[in-house]
């Protein structure tokens, strides 16, 4: 960002000697709004219709295909009928919160992507904190949903709301523990630190780091999932219970910006995840061309996040919802705890090895492809004994 | 069982069920869906797809049919309607009206049992929406025709003979298997 800024100045396209500041503004208020406009939106909506699609699939059926080539354009169907429909606020809500909420529950959609590192120079906002932030601003959806919940006075909208509170706080516990381990390893909370603390190999990575990072990269993810409220966590939406929880008395737009929020947050999820365990953006040096590079770390880090977004749709299609008591004893019995050992075994490790152990990261990449061997070989013999004709072909 | 060891065994339950859900869904996600793309993305017709003895839409076949208003009376619902009558002149029988009305017929297959020639006949033909109930009546004579009348021994007529064969092939299958056979000897 500094670079760009310095370069546009050095090119004299704002004339000699602007005021850097005003230069520096104008850049990161017109970055934000490609960011924003250009990933964050058409992603959430693409990824509503790619989870249709893969979710369909999984359950033997062929999903919307009748929008656009393959169904491409069905999101922006659902975005046109939700605009065109009426914005209801119920009579007896309290509709200065009822209106507010959905844009709290936007604003901490749309604040992470501040920190989100695409390449090495592709970031708005290199915040030293940048963690920090990220889960600080995330947070911020629980009082969208609250005041969503509490604002419609419906007993449904109520309970999925205090849920929300409830689920969103405890598992921020877990999320926020499982993050210091690589804060430990590093000793940043720079996004873009944390990812140069790491290699472009899988061995460098801090997920193969050593055991502990390894099992805080799982707690990290599922509470992220429970937070974003996905399923098997998605008791604040209950579909079956509660309707759709805290949105159960919106309509429109409104309605629309919600679940806007919800999926364009599987991004931020897995950007998380990607940056503090997967290597971030970390490619190769294959070329000296800045711009060449980049583009080659944005793809690498896309990738990286849209693999993570897949994964949590494939869950989505295997496990069923968990009850709230289960849900409270999954975080408060098992996660916390574990990530407690993981933070102090992460903490001994560091101070024995401070400049890591390599052969550990070879040790684990080497067991997590056995493991990815063993996944296949059980995914094979269920194909083979369910005798039904295989199809890979996406498109049908 | 100790807490400690519950709490251990807890962990690996959840992962190993997890780890055998996750391969499950993946191997569904590789199968070919069951869905079937009615009505446009079919690689052949449903229609073609039926079995001869679908019950669809009734139709006739004037040619073979003998005027004998067995179909009429064994109709529950009184949706078909015949009008046969003797020409003074030439002493035939002339069929003048056979109307089926789509709209009230249940799919029964009482008038194509009672047929004695298959004349009348379910088809694999389901798609019969249509925007008034008037023109849900079907009229199968134009014209007043004269009525079939059958032949001792097989039917000699070249036109006439595979129609007639189609009708009592239709006959013959509509006789649930195991049960009485037309023609055939009482079931034991």
């Amino acid at each position: 960002m500094q670079t760009l800024i310095q370069n546009l100045i050095a090119s004299g396209a704002f004339g000699k000697n602007p005021p850097s500041g005003l230069v520096a503004a104008i850049v990161v208020f017109v970055m934000s709004l490609v960011v924003f406009l250009v990933v964050a939106i058409p992603f959430a909506g693409i990824v509503t219709w790619v989870e249709r699609r893969v979710w369909a699939r999984i359950q033997s059926r062929v999903g919307p295909n009748r929008v656009g080539p393959q169904g491409f354009l069905q999101w922006v169907a659902d975005g046109v009928k939700n605009i065109l429909k009426e914005d209801i606020v119920p009579d007896q809500a309290d509709a200065r919160l009822f209106k507010l909420a959905p844009y709290l529950v936007m604003l901490a959609f749309a604040l992470p992507w501040a920190v989100v590192p695409f390449s090495s120079s592709l970031i708005l906002a290199d915040l030293n904190v940048g963690i920090l932030y990220m889960t600080a601003v995330t947070a911020l959806t629980v009082v969208g949903m609250l005041m969503a919940g509490w604002g419609s006075n419906d007993k449904w909208s109520l309970i999925g709301g205090v849920r929300s509170a409830a689920q969103i706080v405890s598992y921020e516990i877990p999320a926020g523990l499982s993050i210091f381990p690589v804060v430990l390893m590093t000793g940043t909370l720079s996004m873009q630190g944390i990812i140069r603390g790491q290699g472009w190999a899988p061995q460098h990575w801090f997920l193969f780091a050593n055991p502990f990072t390894f099992v805080a990269a799982n707690i990290l993810y599922m509470s992220s999932l429970a937070e974003a409220n996905r399923t098997p966590f998605d008791l604040p939406e209950a579909d079956s219970e509660l309707v759709a929880g805290f949105a159960t008395e919106y309509s429109g737009w409104r309605y629309a910006i919600f679940f806007m929020a919800e999926w364009g947050n599987l991004f931020i999820v897995g950007a998380i995840i990607t940056t503090l365990f997967l290597g971030g953006w970390q490619f190769p040096h294959v070329t000296n061309n800045l711009v060449a590079m980049n583009v080659l770390e944005v793809i690498t880090f896309v990738v990286k996040v849209l693999f993570l977004v897949f994964v949590s749709m494939w869950i989505r299609a295997t496990l069923p919802r968990v009850r709230i008591d289960q849900l409270m004893t999954a975080c408060w019995k098992y996660f916390v705890p574990i990530a407690f050992v993981n933070m102090i075994g992460t903490a001994v490790w560091v101070a024995i090895w401070p400049d890591g152990n390599v052969a550990t990261g070879y040790i684990m990449f080497a067991a997590a492809i056995v493991f990815g061997a063993v996944f296949i070989r059980r995914v094979i013999y269920y194909l083979r004994r369910s005798g039904m004709e295989v199809y890979l072909n996406p498109a049908i | 069982m100790s807490a400690v060891s519950q709490y251990v065994h807890n962990i690996k339950n959840t992962v190993s069920t997890i780890f055998e859900g996750m391969a499950v869904t993946a191997s569904h996600l590789m199968r070919k869906p069951y869905t079937v793309q009615y009505p446009d993305r079919m690689p052949v017709r449903v229609q073609d797809t039926l079995p001869f003895r679908y019950r669809g839409i009734l139709e006739v076949d004037l040619e073979i049919c003998t005027g004998c208003l067995a179909c009429e009376r064994a109709c529950p619902i009184d949706c078909i309607v015949i009008v046969a009558d003797k020409d003074q002149q030439t002493r035939q029988l002339l069929l003048s009206q056979f109307d089926i009305d789509i709209a009230k017929c249940m799919y029964c297959g009482l008038c194509s049992e009672a047929c004695p020639t298959g004349a009348i006949h379910h088809t694999t033909e389901f798609e019969g929406a249509d925007y008034s109930l008037e023109s849900l009546i079907r009229r199968f004579v134009k014209d007043p025709v004269i009525a079939y009348k059958a032949k001792k021994g097989p039917e000699t007529d070249p036109k006439l003979a595979p129609i007639l064969a189609r009708g009592m092939t239709y006959l013959e299958q509509w006789a649930p298997p195991g049960g009485e056979k037309p023609g055939g000897e009482e079931p034991a």
